[in-house]
């Protein structure tokens, strides 16, 4: 197993320290060992999507996906999504232009969904961004907003070619 | 002093005008509410009243929301009265220090207070700048005063941030993920991480916990396991450690005095006939012999908030002032029960709100801020970071009682109803600690539990709890409610969206469209010829034509529309809602429509976004939710066993705000989810040809009605 205490996050290759073993979880991993808050727990089961983060641009629940299972691959978080000016990601600024969003724990997990989404698929209709997003719980009902600000990033992107 | 106006309750238990407003050296003016965010943007509706009154731009004005240190009592966000209380303090706070700045500046330039007037905050007179601004002015005043109540507030018509869509100020950080958003991200140095072993039930006494073993499977040789009666916390370095130790022991602990719920608890018919107080609110029971009575009852069962992220608290003591941060809905209560249950003088605990994951109402957050304070008061010096498992938010958080519903109606020859009687069987809504029957819940694991409370329930005044919206607006001779508010129920219950209005609204309105059936009339038209408000008929009439019901077919062949309308508590926003649904072995949503009355609001998109969402809920409700009840307590610990509606089973959804901005401001944010449960029902029984009295109205009652 050695060779796992290294990861790469949002493009930055990350030297863990002794106490993060290959099964550690990759959640714990980002919040606790890298400060990276902006992954959420919400089950540990993976139910939920709260903590959902792309792995190699695949949408992953990083809540029980341990360290080995990650080593060598790509890992995006909400924190690397904007781009490195700053400049917020089509989908974040549709979701501020749609107010797409209540209390927003779930948002992290939801931008990251969609973000896989519109990777493989830059043109999706309603339903199938409903059913990319089906793994992602929302309380509040921000669903109506989120569906409409992830078809609006979709426009941009497409605009931007 | 007769236009003095009369003040709100907020202002009367906070008389002190630097409480609410306090000028800063950096040309920003720090404004504070007791009322705290819990996702449905009040910080930001608050700023723009403020920001209105004090003629500033929204970037000079801070909120600090939620602050024992610095800020108001304003007991808890809750009911949807921050706008009609918090922000009517704070309109009437703002525009007596804008007067008050103003007759110092006067008073400084030798003119008049009419002859100024303040624009970004600076003193201008007769079109050119004074050099004197509130920020100048400011010191010379002394702020510790009681407000009066008689400096006028803006016309509606001078608003000019009320009433637009002013964006979220909290959402930019939340689409980043940015540091520190919620409690849940703080990682204050050297802060430990702790977990709890739960008590399963009242009462109940650890007979065995084997510490080493749970040392050994936390991985953590250096776990602490702090330990105070039936109360046990995990603490160490790592967070995987702690949760790893709370797993271990909650298989492996010995408990005595275990409860042994089996299941029949879990539903709402099981409430009637247990120990109850009987309250009779309303005219006396009618003498109805001779007319046609109707009869029918209506149920939900036990709901969790299922808040998406799991209660957690931070506390830090360092042997004098214990520091609590928590995502409660009032700090100024939660200051006073942690106090109490930790034995410390009030004044030594502070307490700061923090946002977190949406909780709709009571959840464990309180609870779970207590949990670290018992851990910090053990640990001295050290900042103790505790969060609860998502098994353990969904077994002990309060949640939503079960209720039954019957509904006895008279009718007269013409079958409108003469008289009717909404029969509750609840326990209590609302238990919030510290408020009639309320406890934080760790206190029942400590030294010295609370004794037996008299159970209570909110007042008619305040709109009630298992009785919100049980009294029909339609013209009828007399009405009355029986409620029996149940003592001794198998499980915690306390405030979610709405208390008793879904239910109530639920067995009303589905009787309404009973009523109209018999009377051989269309439902919509049925409830206009029984409505004398004005502002009820338009919403009803306005998502009628919304939803095209004018062309609404016969039904029976599993499409069906429904509509439903209510007033929140009877005194707050007026909601219609109507539902297109399918039904074939379970219900699917075709598309939603609302429209709502307010009166004045003070951020348009902001309301929409609180009905759009309290629509989804609702009919998340009303197909999907109920709290499984087995052994000592709540069995449906996660999501698979407590389903929620998800993206691919969301409806089209159209909401509009009507009313005028000349009626007072409504509070808003609760008021489409009673309707919302009722148009379901509405709406199914319309497209099934059969009517289904319990929810939800999920696949198994669905299939029940079909081979009935």
């Amino acid at each position: 197993m050695s060779g796992s205490n290294t990861l790469t996050v949002n493009g930055k290759a990350f030297s863990l320290p002794d106490h993060v073993t290959p099964d550690t979880p990759l959640l714990d991993i980002l919040r606790n060992t890298l400060g990276l808050t902006g992954t959420r727990f919400g089950c540990g089961l993976e139910q939920c999507g709260a903590c959902m983060v792309l792995v190699d641009g695949q949408p992953v629940q990083a809540c029980n996906a341990a360290l080995d299972s990650v080593a060598g691959k790509a890992v995006t978080t909400i924190e690397g999504l904007a781009g490195p000016d700053g400049k917020l990601h089509p989908l974040q600024q549709a979701f501020l232009d749609e107010q797409a969003g209540q209390c927003g724990y779930c948002l992290s997990g939801i931008l990251m969904a969609a973000k896989a989404l519109l990777d493989r698929n830059p043109a999706p209709s309603r339903t199938e961004i409903a059913a990319a997003l089906d793994a992602n719980l929302c309380r509040c009902g921000s669903h109506i907003r989120i569906l409409k600000a992830v078809e609006r990033a979709a426009a941009t992107l497409r605009a931007e070619g | 002093m007769n236009d003095t106006v009369k003040l709100p309750a907020s202002l009367t238990g906070n008389p002190r005008l630097d409480r609410w407003v306090k000028f800063e050296d950096d040309r920003t003016v720090r404004v504070a509410s007791g009322k705290v965010e819990i996702g449905q943007g009040i910080v930001t509706a608050l700023a723009q009243i403020a920001a209105d009154e004090l003629d500033l731009p929204l970037n000079r004005v801070t909120l600090l929301s939620g602050s024992t240190e610095h800020g108001p009592d304003e007991q808890y966000t809750s009911s949807s009265l921050s706008i009609m209380v918090s922000g009517a303090s704070i309109r009437l706070v703002c525009a007596e220090v804008r007067a008050l700045l103003t007759e110092q500046a006067a008073l400084r330039l030798n003119c008049s207070p009419e002859d100024l007037i303040v624009s970004d905050g600076a003193f201008v007179r007769d079109g050119a700048p004074t050099g004197l601004d509130y920020w100048d002015v400011a010191p010379a005043l002394d702020l510790s005063r009681a407000p009066t109540g008689r400096a006028k507030p803006k016309a509606a018509s001078a608003y000019r941030l009320v009433g637009q869509d002013v964006p979220r100020a909290d959402l930019p950080g939340k689409v980043c993920g940015a540091p520190d958003t919620y409690l849940h991200d703080m990682r204050p140095a050297g802060a430990v991480h702790a977990r709890t072993l739960r008590q399963p039930n009242p009462g109940a006494v650890l007979t065995d916990l084997d510490e080493a073993s749970v040392r050994r499977a936390s991985g953590d040789p250096a776990l602490r396991i702090v330990r105070r009666a039936n109360f046990v916390a995990f603490v160490s370095q790592s967070e995987r450690a702690a949760e790893a130790a709370a797993v271990h022991a909650e298989s492996n602990a010995t408990w005595s005095g275990l409860r042994d719920l089996r299941g029949p608890e879990q539903e709402g018919g099981w409430l009637v006939g247990r120990p109850a107080e009987l309250r009779e609110i309303g005219a006396p029971t009618a003498n109805t012999s001779g007319a046609t009575m109707i009869e029918a009852t209506y149920t939900r069962p036990y709901i969790a908030h299922a808040s998406m992220g799991p209660s957690a608290g931070v506390a830090l003591y360092d042997g004098e002032t214990m520091t609590i941060w928590s995502h409660g809905q009032g700090m100024h209560p939660l200051r006073k029960n942690i106090a109490e249950v930790l034995g410390l003088d009030p004044a030594k605990v502070v307490c700061h709100h923090r946002h977190g994951p949406g909780c709709y109402g009571h959840n464990g957050a309180d609870d779970a801020a207590l949990d670290a304070g018992i851990v910090a008061l053990a640990l001295p010096g050290e900042t103790v970071r505790l969060q609860w498992r998502r098994e353990e938010e969904f077994a002990y958080e309060p949640v939503s009682p079960a209720m039954s519903v019957t509904v006895k109606v008279a009718l007269d020859a013409a079958g409108n109803p003469t008289d009717w009687t909404q029969e509750i069987w609840s326990a209590s809504h609302v238990q919030r600690p510290g408020s009639g029957s309320g406890y934080l819940l760790a206190s029942e694991a400590l030294e010295n539990p609370p004794g037996p409370v008299k159970v209570t329930d909110p007042p008619e005044e305040r709109g009630g709890g298992g009785t919100r919206n049980a009294v029909p607006l339609y013209r009828m001779a007399a009405h009355r409610i029986r409620h029996h508010l149940v003592t001794q129920g198998p499980v915690r219950t306390s405030a979610l969206r709405g208390l008793g209005a879904p239910t109530n609204v639920f067995a009303m309105e589905c009787m309404m469209d009973e009523l109209a059936a018999r009377a051989g009339k269309d439902p919509l038209a049925y409830r206009l010829a029984l409505l004398d408000d004005a502002r009820a008929r338009a919403v009803l009439e306005r998502t009628a034509a919304m939803s095209g019901w004018a062309k609404r077919g016969k039904g029976g062949e599993g499409k069906g529309l429904g509509i439903a309308f209510a007033r929140y508590k009877n005194m707050a926003a007026y909601s219609a809602v109507a539902v297109a649904v399918t039904v074939d072995e379970e219900v699917r949503l075709d598309h939603v429509w609302s429209a709502s009355d307010a009166g004045l609001v003070i951020n348009p998109d902001g309301a929409r976004n609180q009905l759009e969402g309290g629509i989804v809920q609702a009919a998340s409700f009303a197909l999907k939710e109920q709290v499984r009840l087995e052994g000592s307590g709540i069995a449906s610990r996660d999501w698979d066993a407590y389903p929620i509606l998800r993206f691919s089973e969301i409806p089209p959804v159209d909401v509009e705000v009507i009313g005028s901005a000349d009626d007072p401001a409504l509070g808003m944010g609760e008021c489409t989810v009673g309707p919302t449960c009722a148009a379901i029902g509405n709406a199914v029984a319309h497209a099934l040809g059969r009517r289904i009295y319990d929810m939800p109205l999920n696949r198994e009652r669905i299939m029940a009605a079909l081979l009935a």
